[in-house]
């Protein structure tokens, strides 16, 4: 940074008397070495938020954007207005759904260190953003997630195995092995390709919304995109459009604090909210503790409702933190404090919904341990089933000729050509 | 949802000659008839953009359509491209098959990312659960005094990605029978429509009155249902001496100064540049023994490269002479120089002239 005078000595506003201008650079609270301190977080207490009507107008509910959705207190008792009042079997569904995710994560994180794969990414701590959307929702809601909504298929009840033959691109691998691990694409669960360039989907969501609502269905899209990632055109470009055609659309703002190694600050966290995001955009805002699975399923609800009564499109950002790295090439340590996961103040997704259950006396410990014995040895039963369709690099991938596929409906004939020279020149080399 | 629409017998598509129901069309008519014969058969196909609603576009493309097909098909969208392809992509994932209208292709930069890693590559990442049939208009191309925002042809950029089609027509009758192929083609098409054509055919003097379309026989357009194949070259002119190979306003440019030069030169008017028809290539340049690439987008890495690579590969033991290109020079569009930086007759001229010394 330069300061005010300029390389002669002179001032460099001579005669302005103005102060140096000055360029903010956010800075997280703590860096690694450092005490990790969230008491500027500003949690209201579970069951104090007011509940809009699901009709509201958007410009009579903005307080919504910088309040924090709460249903589950400190005693794991669901309290207020958003309470949804589940009855025990889902909660109970939910419970295993959040901890089949994680022990799914547990296992294809271990594969990955085991060079079985090349890549994954983690969801732990964020589990309740995916499993409480994904109940909320229509089973044929459209789903356009981002690369960490995995608990969206397990909740959906979409074969382990399928997802695991996506991670070790074998040759079960319904995608052909051409996708990086966790990019998975189901149709029939609803759940768009997810794409690595990030926020793509959220036009896409819109568009699909759009469509539907045209076409007089009755099914909403839903979206997902971290909170770094608002910073994309994409981003806005969908509000616009959600906005405008008031899209039967659900767009899901994960604030996990980090991207990669930038803080939310990066993004505008130190400025604002991002619900907050909605309000310029005449959309309606929702702010939710994403680690209270029963607000998240309030707010989703909420959202959905009001969607399919064509009352347009809800911005919610989820508060949460990314408890792992970023993914399997990413180390945390490096940039943040260590301690910061241990102190996050809104708790773990998980315990505090078996926390909830436990207090609802339709749970225990002893059942919820044995739950995840069981989980454990289903997710290494999949893994084993899906290992014998090959591992990554290990020769049991589809034919090399099938890369040539899929790009055109039609192989053209430079494709044609192609393919058939990359096979000649293998065959000469004797391979 | 409908099925995709078989494509017709190729008998179907008609030659000049047995034209029926055909009527005196400009390029604009003949490509708002296209959207208007595919709305009529398909009720997926959903036109959107920037001023193509009510107004009907602002080079009047899409005039009339919404009034006919109401609000849900044909309708207005906020300025941001790169929302309106990635809504276009979306509203593809649900089925319908939309063909969104970028209104420059100067402006089409901002949807790159969801054309390029999105649209073009959907099919391919889901192993075909999802597709992207696309079909984005955009008028493109310089001669209109339209300055560096109003006058580029970013084609290169598109025939560089693997997974989009790229198709470009040079008169009334193909601009019809291309645009419904592209409508029904089920990958992502781009579709340069060249504007300073829009109107009348162009000979390269830009000092003489404009022309227009009335008299020409490719202005001669059936008002109903006919496709030219993508991937399918058209032969502008056959001759024996030398292979021009052109496409968009270039080949009226060419025609013109091949007339004035009187150097039996084929034309050929590539139509499609992905797919592109090698077949068609080859076999002129084979015969003829010459080539000269003609376009007006910048040189360097622009589609004039690939087309000599590939008559280089396929041709090298015919050619009599080294393959040339005219094309733009690689330089912004600009606005009063013009005429300096279009690749108009003199410059063709004087290409030709150097390939039949050799």
């Amino acid at each position: 940074m330069t300061g005010p005078e300029d390389s002669d000595g002179a001032p460099a506003s001579a005669g302005r008397n103005l102060p140096p201008l000055r360029l903010h650079v956010p800075e997280p609270p703590a860096r690694p070495g450092e005490s990790a301190d969230f008491t500027h977080f500003d949690i209201p207490a579970a069951g104090s938020q007011p509940r809009p009507d699901e009709a509201a107008q958007p410009a009579e509910m903005r307080e919504m954007a910088y309040g924090l959705i709460r249903v589950l207190d400190e005693d794991g008792r669901a309290v207020g207005a958003w309470n949804p009042k589940l009855p025990p079997e889902t909660l109970l569904r939910m419970l295993r759904y959040m901890a089949l995710t994680r022990a799914f994560d547990a296992r294809m994180f271990r594969a990955q260190r085991q060079g079985k794969t090349s890549f994954y990414m983690k969801s732990t701590g964020e589990e309740a953003v995916s499993i409480g959307a994904a109940l909320a929702l229509a089973r044929d809601d459209m789903c356009f997630p981002s690369y960490r909504q995995q608990g969206i298929l397990i909740a959906r009840d979409w074969p382990i195995v399928d997802m695991m033959n996506q991670i070790y691109s074998n040759k079960g691998d319904r995608l052909k092995g051409r996708q990086l691990p966790i990019m998975y694409s189901a149709r029939d669960a609803g759940f768009f390709s997810i794409s690595g360039n990030l926020t793509t989907q959220y036009p896409q969501a819109v568009g699909w919304a759009m469509a539907s609502a045209a076409r007089g269905d009755t099914r909403i899209a839903a979206t997902w995109c971290g909170e770094g990632s608002t910073a994309e055109g994409d981003f806005h470009s969908a509000c616009t459009f959600a906005s405008v055609y008031r899209a039967p659309v659900i767009m899901n703002v994960v604030n996990n604090q980090w991207a990669i190694s930038s803080f939310s600050g990066f993004a505008g966290a130190e400025s604002t909210t991002f619900a907050a995001r909605a309000i310029g955009y005449g959309i309606a805002g929702l702010r939710v503790d994403g680690n209270d699975v029963l607000a998240v399923y309030a707010a989703m609800r909420w959202a959905a409702d009001r969607a399919r009564a064509n009352g347009g499109p809800t911005l919610i950002e989820h508060f949460t933190y990314r408890v792992e790295g970023h993914s399997t090439s990413d180390d945390p340590s490096a940039y943040r404090s260590a301690e910061e996961s241990t102190l996050w103040p809104l708790g773990d997704p998980i315990a505090r919904l078996k926390q909830h259950c436990i207090a609802q006396g339709i749970w225990d410990d002893e059942r919820h341990a044995a739950m995840d014995r069981e989980l454990a040895e289903m997710v290494r039963d999949a893994a084993r089933e899906a290992e014998k369709n090959g591992i990554l690099g290990h020769g049991l991938h589809h034919p090399m000729e099938t890369l040539f596929e899929d790009v055109f409906e039609d192989m053209p004939w430079h494709l044609k050509e192609q393919q058939q020279q990359m096979l000649d020149e293998w065959k000469a080399a004797g391979l | 949802m409908s099925e995709a629409i078989e494509p017709v017998a190729a008998s179907a598509v008609v030659n000049a000659e047995s034209r029926v129901d055909a009527k005196q069309m400009n390029m604009i008519q003949a490509i708002n008839s296209a959207m208007d014969v595919m709305m009529d058969r398909d009720p997926d196909v959903v036109v959107m953009g920037e001023d193509v609603g009510y107004f009907g576009g602002v080079f009047r493309a899409t005039a009339g359509l919404q009034q006919k097909y109401g609000k849900n098909r044909v309708f207005d969208t906020p300025i941001t491209e790169c929302g309106i392809i990635g809504v276009a992509v979306g509203m593809g994932a649900y089925g319908l098959r939309p063909v969104p209208e970028i209104q420059f292709a100067d402006y089409i930069y901002p949807a790159l990312d969801q054309l390029v890693s999105e649209a073009a590559r959907l099919r391919y990442r889901s192993a075909g659960e999802f597709i992207s049939p696309l079909t984005v208009r955009s008028p493109f191309g310089g001669g209109i005094f339209g300055g560096q925002t109003h006058s580029q042809s970013p084609e290169g950029i598109f025939t560089h990605v693997s997974g989009v089609k790229t198709v470009i027509p040079s008169t009334p009758y193909d601009a019809k029978g291309l645009l419904i192929a592209a409508i029904e083609d089920n990958d992502p098409v781009i579709f340069f429509e060249p504007k300073r054509i829009y109107n009348g055919p162009f000979d390269g003097h830009y000092d003489t009155p404009a022309k227009s379309w009335a008299g020409h026989p490719e202005a001669q357009v059936p008002q109903g249902y006919y496709r030219i194949p993508l991937g399918k070259a058209r032969i502008a002119r056959a001759g024996e001496a030398l292979t021009i190979l052109c496409y968009g306003t270039m080949v009226h440019v060419v025609e013109n100064t091949v007339a004035a030069t009187g150097v039996d030169a084929e034309i050929l008017d590539l139509r499609t540049l992905v797919p592109l028809d090698i077949e068609a290539i080859e076999t002129s340049v084979k015969k003829t023994g010459r080539c000269l690439i003609v376009h007006e987008a910048t040189r360097t890495s622009g589609f004039g490269a690939e087309l000599l690579s590939q008559v280089q590969e396929r041709c090298f033991y015919h050619l009599e002479a080294p393959i040339e290109r005219v094309t733009g020079f690689d330089t912004p569009y600009p606005h009063s120089l013009e005429w300096a930086y279009f690749p108009g007759p003199v410059r063709i001229r004087e290409a030709i002239t150097k390939i039949m010394k050799d």
